[in-house]
């Protein structure tokens, strides 16, 4: 069904608004004046505030720029060089991997146990869940960050707590093997939100599922596995989705609490963006570094999305 | 055993569980009031200890001097001014596109609609470099601005959350102002915009407590000490190397969260049913 540009709106003649509204109902309340003035705030900053942006960072990828003068091109050469000349661009990404690919199932495991618990638990169930939602709410902000530098400090309550049990202290910062851990501890503590989007899931869950399968003789553990699992596998998905990208993205708790160190072993990838960008006026590597990871995490999104035929659940399917 | 007292036990062995479970969760924040009231010698003795020996409130007034002779009422100050006008921003832009995308056809809005959602998927951090490149050619690197003024465009998870609930409100209502004689604009202010308000309450209390904690944003743009929010503050505050004071560092790191947590105490029932409907972020 093709559309003529000039829409039927206020200008067209009464009869002939009339026949178009027979012909089509749909076409006819479109009112594109209207709608693009209300979307119009959207349009602009999308243009100016990301595609421009985006598309200027691309070019800027191929070029060699230090903020000053104007970009010089260069090809392929801030790829290559990550790739191939830039072990710092390696360990970045392995600090990345290890730090999401620990934290995030983590995360999401606490989370789940924690939302079935409390599934579970009819009195005070309230109280367990705002306190719990506390560390997501607090999490991501400079105050906790600096909070858990020192609770891992040398100097610190856990060092202190380990002294009162009568066990060895350890160097947690100081330690290339535990740096990294203290920081994926401090991602697994901020289970919250993914608590509350799992427990709303548990509650759309309906409780004639439970009843009928008690019926025909279904034990607890079967139930678990035959219903709340395959049914929340959406609401898994989504998490899994949301909460991976969020991992890659990580800069402020090594950024506070440890500086990338010790020898790069906290280096989160886009503390080695922002360090290149901002530190080393490297603008076009660091521009090369944040296309790499944009297509990586839409790789890694295609990727679970793709998986999802196998083991997502759709109550209408 | 009785099936009774079974259950009761059971129960019991939950709440145990639960409440342990909780107070280990919450151990590092209660530690680290406990420690803003702490001498800085007792700071690092015994440093696990929740509760001081000797209550000291005078961290608070001490930290609160600040460094540079810069107090944190400059700080806070700074915070709320960006914080009240970046939410205001996004709370009328997303308003205004989530009633054009809710209520009005035009071509191609299906398309809007899917950028709209790519753009939310977008993290900030793989753009925030040609940004900076475009505002600092505007000159706007130490003002305010590119903090405030994107925040004027829409933010997609709000559109999103605001979009959802205006969808509940029955299409009648339109039609009936309609023929009293609204138009497509009066519709919006005086039926929708109304009736929105707890969607807009919800995503106004993101946004507070999203800016609150924004660190990312002023620390590319912000030079002079005299324009830092409270969180850019904070991390010259505590610097490890020129921290003394360590009992005044807690105090004023507690503080910092603080209005979080207050807001998240008065309004939790918004923030959870803008987490549980709409489940992004956070």
């Amino acid at each position: 069904m093709s559309q003529p540009l000039g829409n039927a709106h206020s200008s067209s003649p009464p009869n002939k608004k009339k026949i178009l509204f027979k012909k089509s109902k749909t076409k006819n309340d479109y009112d594109n004046g209207m709608g693009y003035l209300f979307i119009s705030p959207f349009i602009i900053g999308t243009i100016l505030l990301t595609l421009f942006p985006i598309l200027y960072s691309f070019y800027l990828s191929f070029t060699e720029f230090n903020l000053v003068g104007s970009p010089s091109w260069i090809g392929l050469s801030n790829y290559a060089h990550a790739f191939t000349m830039d072990p710092k661009f390696w360990d970045a990404m392995e600090v990345t991997f290890l730090y999401a690919g620990t934290g995030v199932p983590i995360r999401l495991v606490f989370a789940l146990l924690i939302a079935l618990a409390l599934n579970k638990v009819i009195e005070a169930a309230g109280i367990y869940r705002t306190l719990l939602y506390l560390p997501s709410i607090v999490g991501g902000s400079i105050g906790v960050a600096i909070m858990w530098r020192q609770l891992f400090g040398n100097d610190g309550a856990i060092n202190s707590l380990l002294t009162m049990l009568g066990l060895p202290t350890h160097s947690w910062l100081g330690d290339p093997a535990t740096a990294i851990w203290t920081l994926v501890v401090l991602y697994g503590w901020q289970f919250g939100s993914s608590m509350l989007i799992f427990l709303a899931g548990l509650r759309n869950i309906p409780k004639t599922f439970y009843e009928a399968s008690s019926v025909d003789g279904a034990n607890a553990i079967q139930q678990f596995f035959k219903i709340t699992i395959p049914m929340l596998t959406p609401v898994i998905l989504f998490n899994t989705i949301m909460q991976t990208i969020h991992g890659f993205m990580a800069f402020t708790p090594s950024f506070i609490i440890t500086q990338g160190g010790p020898i790069n072993s906290t280096l989160l990838y886009i503390l080695y963006m922002y360090r290149n960008a901002f530190e080393f006026f490297n603008m076009g590597y660091a521009t090369a570094l944040a296309w790499i990871m944009l297509v990586l995490i839409a790789i890694f999104t295609a990727l679970i999305f793709k998986s999802s035929e196998y083991w997502v659940h759709y109550e209408d399917s | 055993m009785q099936p009774k007292q079974q259950k009761l036990a059971k129960k019991v062995f939950q709440h145990v569980f639960l409440s342990l479970f909780t107070l280990i969760m919450l151990y590092p924040l209660l530690w680290m009031v406990g420690s803003s009231f702490k001498e800085s010698s007792e700071v690092f003795v015994n440093a696990h200890q929740l509760f001081p020996d000797e209550w000291r409130f005078s961290n608070y007034a001490e930290g609160w001097k600040g460094f540079a002779g810069i107090t944190f009422t400059t700080f806070y100050k700074n915070t709320f001014i960006i914080v009240t006008i970046a939410t205001v921003g996004s709370i009328l832009s997303s308003t205004i596109i989530a009633y054009g995308f809710a209520r009005i056809n035009f071509r191609f809005k299906k398309l809007w609609f899917a950028i709209m959602m790519m753009t939310m998927m977008l993290p900030f951090e793989m753009i925030m470099i040609p940004q900076y490149i475009m505002f600092n050619a505007f000159g706007w690197v130490d003002t305010y601005l590119p903090l405030i003024v994107p925040t004027f465009f829409g933010i997609p998870f709000f559109i999103f959350l605001i979009l959802q609930f205006m969808r509940t409100i029955p299409k009648e209502l339109d039609q009936a102002a309609r023929i009293d004689g609204c138009n497509t604009i009066t519709i919006f202010t005086r039926i929708i915009v109304p009736l929105v308000v707890p969607a807009m309450m919800t995503s106004a209390i993101f946004s507070f407590y999203w800016r609150w904690d924004d660190f990312m944003a002023p620390l590319l743009y912000l030079q002079t000490p005299t324009k830092y929010p409270v969180s850019l503050a904070l991390k010259l505050f505590s610097d490890p190397e020129a921290v003394t004071n360590w009992g005044a560092m807690f105090a004023m790191t507690t503080l910092s969260l603080l209005p979080i947590m207050i807001i998240f105490f008065i309004f939790q029932r918004y923030i959870v049913d803008g987490i549980s409907t709409s489940g992004l972020k956070g």
